[in-house]
């Protein structure tokens, strides 16, 4: 996570969003689009299953913590299990 | 903020949530939404005629952070049916295409293909509980 002092001064990009939910959920993998402040994230990993909705999205939530809101203004999740991603 | 202050409006969200069985906390109201995200909630609920109250939280940002704390859910907007978080734009769209909205509602079941529909100017007036929080 870069340091929470200047992360606010640098914008986030899908690329970074990507690549800290695939390090922050074990064996995932993320589809991110996004303008640097309106992200559209497509995860999916093996641990959702079971996870109710909510579960589910909280868990890529946790990844970013309160920079949601903030440096990320606005985060859209598709959650999916291995077996469903058809992308 | 003293404790005191963030737990009573705590308190106040618990008991709007558990008095309101459907109710929306969003930016702006139903009538003047200020979000895409809680405009296109807003469309869906009012597309199944679904009466809800609805709170602003942008007058005041303790609503939010409180409302947060409450339920453990990070952005806004968030849909509460019979006491229970049902989730923001995201899930409630997908549980309306898929129908499952519908049924959590007690409503008919969509066909499961539904398109969701589009945020317009909206019409019908909020059961609003603005002035409580």
């Amino acid at each position: 996570m870069p340091p929470a002092r200047y992360a606010c001064l640098v914008s986030a990009t899908p690329e970074e969003l990507k690549q800290r939910i695939e390090a922050g959920i074990p064996g995932a993998t993320a589809e991110v689009t996004g303008d640097g402040h309106h992200f559209n994230a497509v995860v999916c990993a093996r641990e959702f299953a079971g996870l109710s909705r909510i579960a589910q999205h909280r868990r890529v939530y946790e990844v970013f913590g309160s920079e949601l809101g903030d440096r990320i203004h606005a985060l859209s999740i598709q959650t999916k299990l291995p077996q469903e991603n058809t992308v | 903020m003293t404790d005191d202050t963030s737990n009573s409006l705590r308190d106040e969200i618990r008991q709007a949530v558990a008095e309101n069985p459907v109710i929306l906390f969003m930016k702006g109201t139903p009538d003047q939404p200020a979000c895409g995200f809680s405009a296109r909630t807003v469309a869906i609920l009012q597309s199944l005629d679904q009466p809800f109250a609805a709170v602003n939280v942008l007058p005041d940002p303790r609503i939010r952070q409180e409302l947060s704390t409450v339920s453990d859910w990070p952005t806004i907007p968030q849909l509460f049916v019979n006491g229970e978080l049902v989730g923001g734009c995201d899930i409630v769209t997908e549980m309306y295409q898929s129908g499952e909205l519908q049924r959590a509602l007690g409503l008919d079941g969509g066909t499961g293909t539904e398109e969701p529909p589009q945020p317009e100017t909206p019409q019908v007036a909020s059961l609003s509980i603005e002035n409580r929080l």
